[in-house]
This record gives C-alpha cells, sequence and structure tokens, in this order.
C-alpha cells in the first residue's frame, strides 16, 4: 500500500478535480486524481465555447489538462473508481479499481494504426453519439493521457474471440489482451470528490419528441454540433436533411424547475447556455433567427445581464416568454411549436430545429457512491452539504467541489475546487518547501562562449511520419546544415530507450544544443527539456521541429512536398538553436505571512483558511467591529442561524494564534510584488506601521445601495430588504395592521448605471416572505419582479412561496411599480401601489402598509484607491476583475494578489465562504513555497538603449515593467514577467528582448528560411 | 509566371491558440497546403513589425500571423496590440508600393483546426494568384 498520510486523493477529473489537484500539488502535496473515463478534462473538452467571454473552452483548458499531468505530485489514475474508504479523517485508506485498459501506456505511442483497422464502430459518446468510434480508440482527439485504450464491450476479441488486428499492426506491440483490473489500496489525509453531474436525458418528455423527431437535439448534442472540431467541423446542420437550420428554437428548463419529475431546482447554467449557444450560431450564419421559450432569464452572474443584453439587442436573438406546450414535426423534418403566453394566448410556430436545454442532473452512479463512502445526499441526489460548510460532505474529511452538491457553471466549479482544498490542507501537516531546490540540483554544463554543437534527431513516430515524410533523407541533410555535429533518425524519440540514446550522444559528441524533429512541443517540449537537462544541458538548450502534427499528417498526399517542408522546419531549428542560450529561472523568496483586507465573512473566512494552514495572518478591517454585512442577516432560506454562525467565526478569529486583528484600519500604500510585499497601515489613533507580507487577499465587500426611488427615505412604510430583515428578526413591526406587503425587486440592479443582476436579492425577499408569513400569518404579499432568479436549490423556497399563495407581478423597465402617498403629508400614511398585471392584462392597486425594496449592491468606493495601489484592474461596473473570467476566477493577473466575496461580485453567504477558501488556497500555493522561479523566458532591458519613455509600462498587462524615475530606464519585474512579448515588440528603441525569443534568434530562423532563387543581391 | 510556382509562406502561431489550432488541424487529419511553414511565438503580440519586413524581404511569398480571438488572448490583452501593430504595418506596406495582400492576420482558436486549413488553403490560393514575391527577383532598398 502507498502510505502517504500527507496526500490526497481527488475524485473525478473533470475542471474541479483538475483545478484541486493542481493547487493541493502546488503546496506541495501528493495527489491521486481517480478518474472514471480514459481522459481527464470532464465536460469542458465538450464544450465549443464559454459563456460570458465566449472563450474557447479547449484553448483554457488544455494548458491545465496538460500541467496536471506533468505535475510530479500528481499520480492521475484513469479507468478508475473509487469502491471504499475507512479510516478517520488525516488517515483514511481508499481502494480504488483500476480497470484494464488493454494496452500498455507506457509502449503506446498514439499513433492511431489500431484505431484506424480496428472494425467495430461503436457511438462515440464525447460526441454525443453524433460520430462513430471504434472499440479502441482515444476519448476524444486531445484527451490526456493521450494513450488509446479497448472498450472490453465491444472488441471482437475480448467479446468473441476473434479479431486481434489491432494486435498486429500495433508497431509497439502495446496491446495485452490479457491486461487485468488492478485493486489498490491508497493511503491519504483527506478526500476531495468532483464527480459532476450527468446532463438530464429528456427522452421521457414525450410532448419535445425527442428521439422521435430527428431535429429535436439537447443542448449538449447541440454544443458538439457548434465546436469546430464536433462531428460537423462546426457547421450546423440538421440530421434530417444535412441542411442548415434557418430558424432555431431554443426550450429552456427541459428537466429543470419541475416538481412533477421531482426536479424543483434551477439548474442555474441553462439559461446563459443557451444564449451563448444562440451567439454562437448567429455568429455562424447571419441570417439565422434564434428564439428562446423560457420562464425567466436567470443571468445572475457578473457579466451575465450585459451578455444577455448583447444577444437581445446586438445579436437580435428573441427571447419568448411563454410555456411550449408540445412540438409536431412535419413533412420535411421541421417542427411545429405550440406555445403559450402568460395571458393564455397560443400560437404556433414552424422552426428548422429545436435545442432543448436540459438540465443538469446528479451523476448516475452517485447513489452508490454515497453509500459506499458514507455520505448523504440531498433530497434531489445531489451531494449534501449545508449553508456554511458549502464543501464538506456529512462525513469528516471528506470534502465536495463542482456541481456534485448542486448545479455550478465553470467558475463555481473552479472555485469550489480551490475552496475544498482549504478544507483538505488542514487535515495535513504541511512544511514549506523549496521548488528551486530540485531543480538546482543537476549540475549545469557551462556552454558559454562555446561554438554551438547541436545534435538533431529526426523521429519516424512509426510510420505517421515516416509514412509520409522521407525521414532519413531529412537527417542526412541535416548533417550538412552549420554547427550541425550529429544527426540521425529515429523510430520514436519519446521512447525511453531513445531518451536515454539522446544522453549518450549529448556525452559522446559534447553536444551543446539539441533539436528533435518529432510531434509537436506541445505535448512533448517537457519530456525533452527534462531528458538534456539529465544529461547536464541547460533546458533551454532545445528546440523542436514540428514535423508531424503540422507536416506528415496534414500532407499525407503529398510526400514530397512533405519532406521539403520538414527539411525547411529542421533548417529553422536548427538556426533558432545555433543562437539558443542557457536561461535560468531565477528564485523569488516569499514571505510566509498573508495580508487580508476587509473583515467580512469573506476576509474571515479566508483568513482563518490561511491561519489554519499554519500561516500568520493580519487582517485588516476599516471598522471597529468584524462582521461586515453579515451583521444584518438574521435568517436562512434552509433555516440555519447566521448570527450564531457568525459568532463562533468572529470568536475563533480573535482566538487564533496565527490572526492578528487590526481594527479601525486604513490602508496608507502597498509596494512590492509576490512574496514580498510592504504594506503602510494607519490605524484610527493616527498611528502608522508597516507590515510585510507574501500575499494579498482582496475582500473589501459591497453595500446595499442607497436608492432615492419608490418614496425611499420620504415615508417611514418604505424600507429595504436589510432594514426589513432586522424588522422580522426585532419583530418590531410599524404600528396597525400588517396586512398588505408589496415587495419590489431590481431597485437599481439591471438597469443604466449598474447594468448587472445583484444575484442574491430574488432569494433574499423569497427567504424574507416566508419569514413574514411564519410570523403575520395574516400579511398579503404582493412580489413586483422582473424576473425571478432563484437559482439552484432556493427554486423549491419560492415555488413554496407561490404555492402559499402570494401574487407575482412582472413588470420590465418601462412598465415599473407606481407608487403615492396615500396621504401625502403624512410620512407614516400607507403607500398606494399600482402594479400592472401581466396576466390578467391591467393594473391593480394596493394600499400597502409596508414596501419592501430589494436594492442593488454596490462595490465600495474605496476599490479604485485599492486598484490603483495594487495595480489591478476593476470592471465597468466597479468590481474587481479576475484573471481569468472562468478558470482564475479568484486571483488577479498580477501574482499574490487574490480576491472573493463581494468585492469580486454580489453573492450569497455560501458563495462567499466558498471563494473566500479558495483565496485562501491560492494564497497558500504561494506561501507553502520559500521561493518561486521565475519564467525563464522573460523580457529583458539593454540599459544602454532604453530612453524610459513608457510605453512598454502601459503595454504590459501583469504590471511586471516600470520606468525607475532615477535612471530614467525601464526595469523588469522578473517575478511578474508573463514572456510574452508584448513589450519588445513595442520598444521603439530596441531596448527588451524575450528571452528564448530573442530578436537574434527569430532573425537567424528567417536566415535559414532566405530563398536561394534572390540573385544578385549584395 | 512559373507554372511550378510553389508558395512559401512564414507563418507566426502564438503558442496557446493558433500554434495549438495547427495541431489539431493535423490531430484530424485535415490535409492543408505545403506552402505554410509555421514558426511559433509565445503571443502573436511578441510579433515585431520588422519580423513581417524581415520574413517578406527573405523572399515569403506570403507572412501570416496567427493569434487568438480578440478577448481570448492568453496574455489577457496581447492580441489587442497584435491588431494595432498590425494595420499599421500594412499601411507602411501600401505607402512603400508593396503589396499588403501579402500580409494576413487571422484570428485562431485552439479548437479551430478546420479554420486553421481553411485559411491555409484559401491564403495560400491568394497567394498563388498574387505569383512570387518580388524581392525574389530584384533587388531594392
Amino acid at each position: 500500500m502507498k502510505n502517504k498520510k500527507n496526500s490526497v486523493l481527488v475524485l473525478g477529473a473533470g475542471i474541479a478535480g483538475i483545478q484541486a489537484s493542481l493547487d493541493l500539488a502546488e503546496m506541495g502535496v501528493e495527489v491521486h486524481l481517480i478518474e472514471g473515463t480514459p481522459t481527464i478534462g470532464g465536460r469542458m473538452p465538450q464544450l465549443d465555447k464559454t459563456f460570458p467571454t465566449n472563450d474557447c473552452s479547449m484553448c483554457i483548458l488544455s494548458p491545465k489538462m496538460s500541467e496536471c499531468a506533468r505535475h510530479s505530485l500528481i499520480t492521475i489514475h484513469i479507468m478508475s473508481n473509487l469502491e471504499e474508504v475507512s479510516g478517520t479523517p488525516g488517515d483514511f485508506v481508499c481502494r480504488v479499481i483500476e480497470r484494464a485498459k488493454y494496452v500498455d501506456p507506457v509502449k503506446c505511442v498514439s499513433c492511431g494504426l489500431c484505431e484506424a483497422k480496428c472494425p467495430v464502430k461503436i457511438d462515440d459518446e464525447f460526441d454525443m453519439g453524433l460520430r462513430k468510434t471504434k472499440a479502441i480508440s482515444r476519448y476524444f482527439l486531445q484527451s490526456i493521457p493521450s494513450e488509446y485504450t479497448i472498450n472490453p464491450n465491444y472488441c471482437l476479441f475480448l467479446t468473441k474471440g476473434v479479431c486481434k488486428l489491432c494486435e498486429k499492426v500495433c508497431p509497439t506491440g502495446a496491446i495485452n489482451y490479457q491486461d487485468k483490473d488492478r485493486e489498490i489500496d491508497i493511503n491519504v489525509g483527506a478526500v476531495i470528490l468532483a464527480t459532476g453531474i450527468d446532463p438530464f436525458d429528456p427522452i421521457g418528455f414525450g410532448q419535445f419528441g425527442y428521439h422521435r423527431y430527428s431535429n429535436v437535439v439537447t443542448s449538449l448534442e447541440f454544443e458538439r454540433m457548434l465546436s469546430a472540431s464536433g462531428p460537423f467541423g462546426g457547421h450546423v446542420v440538421r440530421a434530417s436533411d444535412e441542411k442548415p437550420p434557418k430558424k432555431i428554437a431554443f426550450i429552456q428548463c427541459v428537466g429543470s424547475r419541475d416538481e412533477s419529475i421531482d426536479k424543483n431546482y434551477c439548474s442555474s447554467a441553462c439559461c446563459m447556455f443557451a444564449i451563448k449557444q444562440s451567439i454562437i450560431a448567429k455568429e455562424h450564419s447571419k441570417e439565422l433567427d434564434a428564439s428562446i421559450f423560457y420562464m425567466d432569464i436567470r443571468a445572475f452572474g457578473k457579466d451575465f445581464d450585459k451578455y444577455y443584453d448583447k444577444a437581445e439587442n446586438h445579436y437580435g436573438v428573441n427571447f419568448i416568454r411563454s410555456k411550449v406546450a408540445d412540438i409536431v414535426e412535419l413533412p420535411g423534418g421541421s417542427l411545429e411549436l405550440r406555445y403559450t403566453f402568460e395571458n393564455g394566448d397560443i400560437q404556433l410556430e414552424v422552426f428548422d430545429l429545436v435545442v432543448l436545454s436540459i438540465g443538469l442532473q446528479p451523476r448516475k452512479g452517485s447513489r452508490k457512491l454515497s453509500e459506499d463512502l458514507d455520505i448523504r445526499l440531498n433530497k434531489y441526489g445531489f451531494c449534501h452539504s449545508d449553508t456554511f460548510h458549502p464543501l464538506e460532505t456529512t462525513r469528516p474529511g471528506i470534502f465536495v467541489c463542482g456541481a456534485m452538491n448542486g448545479p455550478k457553471d465553470i467558475p463555481e466549479s473552479v472555485v469550489s475546487a480551490s475552496g475544498a482544498v482549504a478544507g483538505a490542507v488542514k487535515l495535513l501537516k504541511l512544511e514549506r518547501h523549496d521548488v528551486s531546490k530540485g531543480e538546482e540540483e543537476v549540475i549545469e554544463k557551462d556552454v558559454i562562449g562555446e561554438r554551438p554543437r547541436v545534435g538533431v534527431f529526426v523521429c519516424h513516430c512509426g510510420i505517421n511520419i515516416a509514412g509520409v515524410v522521407d525521414v532519413k533523407n531529412v537527417a542526412e541533410m541535416a548533417k550538412g546544415l552549420k554547427n550541425v555535429e550529429h544527426s540521425e533518425d529515429v523510430m520514436y524519440a519519446c521512447s525511453t530507450d531513445c531518451l536515454e540514446m539522446i544522453k549518450e550522444r549529448i556525452e559522446e559528441h559534447d553536444l551543446n544544443r539539441v533539436v528533435v524533429a518529432a510531434c509537436t512541443p506541445r505535448t512533448h517540449e517537457p519530456l525533452f527539456r527534462d531528458t538534456i537537462s539529465g544529461a547536464g544541458l541547460n533546458p533551454y538548450l532545445f528546440e523542436m521541429a514540428n514535423i508531424r502534427d503540422q507536416c506528415s499528417w496534414a500532407h499525407m498526399n503529398e510526400p514530397e512536398k512533405a519532406t521539403a517542408k520538414s527539411r525547411d522546419l529542421v533548417e529553422m531549428a536548427v538556426g533558432k538553436a545555433r543562437n539558443l542560450t542557457p536561461l535560468k529561472r531565477l528564485p523569488i523568496s516569499i514571505d510566509p505571512e498573508a495580508l487580508v483586507i476587509g473583515g467580512g465573512l469573506a476576509g474571515m473566512t479566508s483568513a482563518l483558511a490561511i491561519a489554519d494552514a499554519g500561516h500568520d495572518v493580519y487582517l485588516v478591517e476599516k471598522e471597529s467591529v468584524l462582521g461586515g454585512n453579515m451583521r444584518d442577516i438574521f435568517f436562512n432560506l434552509d433555516g440555519s442561524d447566521p448570527q450564531q454562525f457568525l459568532a463562533e467565526t468572529i470568536e475563533r478569529i480573535e482566538n487564533h494564534p496565527g490572526i492578528r486583528v487590526l481594527m479601525d484600519s486604513n490602508i496608507g500604500e502597498i509596494a512590492g510584488f509576490v512574496g514580498n510585499f510592504r504594506t503602510m497601515l494607519t490605524n484610527g489613533s493616527g498611528e502608522q506601521e508597516e507590515l510585510t507580507h507574501g500575499v494579498v487577499v482582496v475582500a473589501t465587500g459591497g453595500s446595499e445601495h442607497k436608492t432615492s426611488e419608490y418614496l425611499y427615505g420620504r415615508s417611514s412604510r418604505v424600507i429595504t430588504q436589510k432594514e426589513f430583515e432586522r424588522m422580522l428578526h426585532e419583530e418590531k413591526f410599524p404600528p396597525g395592521k400588517l396586512r398588505e406587503v408589496v415587495f419590489v425587486q431590481c431597485v437599481g440592479s439591471r438597469e443604466e448605471g449598474r447594468m448587472y443582476c445583484s444575484r442574491v436579492c430574488c432569494s433574499k425577499s423569497v427567504k424574507n416572505a416566508r419569514q413574514l408569513q411564519s410570523k403575520k400569518a395574516k400579511a398579503n404579499i404582493y412580489f413586483a419582479y422582473r424576473d425571478i432568479r432563484t437559482y439552484g436549490f432556493s427554486e423549491q423556497y419560492y415555488s413554496d412561496l407561490r404555492n402559499s399563495g402570494a401574487l407575482f407581478f412582472r413588470y420590465t423597465p418601462g412598465n415599473k411599480p407606481e407608487v403615492e402617498m396615500v396621504h401625502p403629508d403624512d410620512p407614516d400614511s400607507r403607500i398606494r401601489v399600482t402594479l400592472f398585471d401581466p396576466v390578467l392584462e391591467k393594473d391593480v392597486v394596493v394600499d400597502a402598509d409596508l414596501l419592501v425594496l430589494a436594492p442593488a449592491i454596490d462595490p465600495p468606493e474605496e476599490n479604485l484607491k485599492l486598484a490603483k495601489m495594487l495595480k489591478i484592474p476593476l470592471n465597468s461596473d466597479g468590481l474587481f476583475l479576475e484573471a481569468h473570467v472562468k478558470l482564475r476566477p479568484v486571483d488577479f493577473a498580477t501574482d499574490g494578489i487574490f480576491v472573493c466575496g463581494l468585492a469580486h461580485s454580489p453573492k450569497d453567504m455560501s458563495e462567499s465562504i466558498a471563494q473566500a477558501k479558495a483565496a485562501g488556497s491560492r494564497a497558500l500555493t504561494f506561501l507553502k513555497k520559500n521561493s518561486i522561479l521565475a519564467e525563464g523566458t522573460i523580457a529583458q532591458v539593454r540599459k544602454d538603449r532604453c530612453s524610459g519613455c513608457g510605453y512598454c509600462e502601459d503595454v504590459c498587462a501583469y504590471a511586471a515593467i516600470e520606468i525607475d524615475m532615477e535612471e530614467g530606464i525601464a526595469v523588469i519585474n522578473d517575478a511578474l514577467c508573463k514572456g510574452c512579448g508584448a513589450c519588445v515588440a513595442s520598444c521603439r528603441c530596441g531596448a527588451l528582448d524575450l528571452r528564448g525569443f530573442t530578436n537574434e534568434q527569430l532573425f537567424s530562423v528567417f536566415d535559414s528560411l532566405e530563398i536561394e532563387a534572390v540573385e544578385g543581391i549584395l | 509566371m512559373n507554372k511550378e510556382f510553389k508558395p512559401r509562406i512564414t507563418s507566426f502561431l502564438c503558442k496557446w491558440c493558433s500554434y495549438t489550432g495547427a495541431d489539431l488541424a493535423g490531430t484530424s487529419r485535415l490535409q492543408y497546403s505545403t506552402s505554410i511553414i509555421p514558426l511559433q511565438v509565445m503571443c502573436s503580440s511578441r510579433v515585431d513589425p520588422v519580423f513581417l519586413l524581415k520574413a517578406y524581404l527573405s523572399g515569403s511569398d506570403g507572412v501570416l500571423l496567427g493569434g487568438c480571438h480578440p478577448g481570448d488572448c492568453h496574455y489577457e490583452t496581447g492580441n489587442y496590440h497584435t491588431r494595432r501593430r498590425f494595420a499599421l504595418v500594412k499601411e507602411v506596406f501600401e505607402s512603400l508600393g508593396l503589396e499588403s495582400e501579402r500580409l494576413k492576420l487571422s484570428w485562431i482558436s485552439a479548437s479551430e483546426g478546420p479554420k486553421f486549413a481553411r485559411v491555409a488553403n484559401e491564403y495560400t490560393e491568394e497567394i498563388r494568384k498574387l505569383g512570387e514575391n518580388p524581392t525574389r527577383k530584384s533587388i531594392f532598398l
């Protein structure tokens, strides 16, 4: 048994599992990543684009996938299940079954010959059955690990004992029909579950004709249809006649918000998913007509409403608030939808294609998993977790993240993954570690001043390259190139034997530069760099020529031309290699302390996450009390007590030996960079103090918008939700009867000046309305709203409220509820509210005893000052802008600074806690290291050429360049530079250069390309 | 014009999107013109206008620059700089009386293997029509 208590098992390798693994590994924790399918990646690779930025899903995911596969502390177990967890938190034994793969991953070189020859065609699960794959295959083209596996349910030899074609064609003898399932026990300190969700199967929804009508597809199938790498190459065509559709209908809430099928929850992501798909579809074809049929558009996330607005007003997507009753297929395959409007009117309309926006449901097998692991599920079958512990299962030591405990979109999954890590590391005993040490141990040969001696290795890759390119000819040609000391062709450059041989050749020929012409640097450069590093060469003295992915595979029918191109590519690579110089990754020391700005729920939670892992935290709060907005929250939808939790949290903070609380304090200045920040603080009595710390967590919160609408401030009977909640708590109601209570939503949100949804107000108002009903049973509730956005499991409380008799009135921005005082001179007068009822199509007048407004959440004004100090960006709404909306939701582009809570965007308590833990975790990925290594390929300044114009400073997205005012020249901060080279190309004096991609190196590439035909040139 | 004319198109591809997209075209076995000679850079914004000129003056018949789609840049804002610089270089080309069609900027994402292949083929065809890079035959400067 692998005995490593300081390790963690992560179940499920979707984006949540990947993120959790990477965070843990960065903290120095050994990770076992268990995945059921043959690849890591989960659902994200199936997506074409992601909302609300339309980022390409694979573009942003694949670097994380390869990082995960490459990390020395992460062991990936594909095609594996977790069977049992025994033991106690801190010391678990996990039983894992690794299913037989029938292909030896060490021998397999992913050439694909087996798949080409395999006679068994089966539905491709990755492409939602829209394409065929084989019984031996790769899960998808960019699978990691990339090796092939056999599906034993379909393989002819494994099922019927005949065939063996794959064994015959496999050039490396990797096929092993005798492979067996293996049972392994892994000793870990904690377990993180991230098994994700399944899409709802609409086959039972007869009225929509899914599976009966070929042109009714699910949103996930449509996503594959949109994808450039999908079955139709990104050309959206109908299955029935392969013609591009002109009219597409999206039907929302298929398998969500539906009590009749026991799914009285909102799947949270489908509205945005449909909006995204309608935009992408319209981008594919301008004439396309797209309509979304919906109940409420739930665009509640950061920048979602702007995206919704863009779809409607820029792209012209039709949003139709109605219920689709049924669909009838017409001759020719088009579909007639019958739908009902709010007022009961019925309409018929014909569409070419119908997309069902299917909900998210618990993963198949989660019931069994919950029994095996002894964890509780909620009533819908999702993993149970409570409001204040959103990342914990009911079994101590087992944590949960991703959509496994409730529908989530990608950033929420990433946040929860990092957050779950904070819980897991508490159970481990982690020391700070030294990343630079391991790499420095190799004694590096000094090659400076030596004549370049290049070794060239040209790979056959079986017949993948050699079947098209004359590999021997290329290797022979290379021998004649300047500075080439040695050149040869090899069968598989990446095989263990060959890597050893490359090391020997380095020794033998005293090589100081290596070029490998093979597949692609994207997957193999790290391997070859490690190899030459093992032979004492600086890893940057390596260059790769891509003669497979971008040559032999792309020019399969033009062997001569492909050979000529390969020669060019090798010549270019040698040209660059000749000028390569060794690069150092300089260590940057990391101060072990953290600064957390803001003492609200997010700040406190983040501080505890960091301090519990053994690091000192300065918690700075501008007010004289801790708790922030949470001090005004008294109830939760699920009945838990926020004030009790707050009191416990404050007590933990105050008694924690690692946390120093600095009240009444203001930040005057923050200087420095990752690992080395200096902050000047002024406390209430005007005393100044300087703090040094390695990271910063920004948790500055938000506040209720101060409105002047709806008579607020002029009448004692108009109050905000925050005031109302306190009133309910203290039970100090206005004098007289409390019979008619009107709620108005979206006060200040989703309109000019604040084009965002404040996310929590719908659920908060529903919660307070339910509280009111429990205290004043006779009160009549009138709810004026634009869209009810009770996403996730809040939906059930909304339907409870509806079923209890509360009346709902939808309004539009142009037709807001009208209010006047019944007795204009009396500030205590009742309020006459006129609400338009779109169902009855007439006004309803209520004399309200109380008018409760749900104002927007505003970011604090200090954000601007802090943003300037830390050189971090704000979005157009004044909210902090994270490094990447999808995959780096709590990081800033500038290393060492993190964001959580309302400072990032409006969110509820659970979400704030999860994000605060995530910020703590991300901070710990730095704090757990004594030092980090700067990039090797970073920009450098030639002082003698720099004029100090400062243009580079403006261009840099990472605040890595500053003009030294005394010397008048640009200075690069090695710790912050990411090596994009944007500044280099911007420099007017030629003072900047990018190491590893210098002008000289790139020019030498052009020189090798220079065409001989130029005659007479001087 | 020489019937055998085989254009040579130097293609600067950013590591994160276009280069990955080109790899995907290969993995998907999409066939495109051998005229495309790829050259990886970290970001399209690394491509100094001088590189475009240098590639042209070294005899490339066409120069292709591939980056992430606007908004998708791995380095936040790099491709916006690229977009602006590229527009300028085009103008400079025109003002020098050079054929600005010999420069092409294209946004190709990591999942757009088919787009890469299509752009490669279409651009090769365009260049084939334009003919050989005139600097191959005569000297000017």
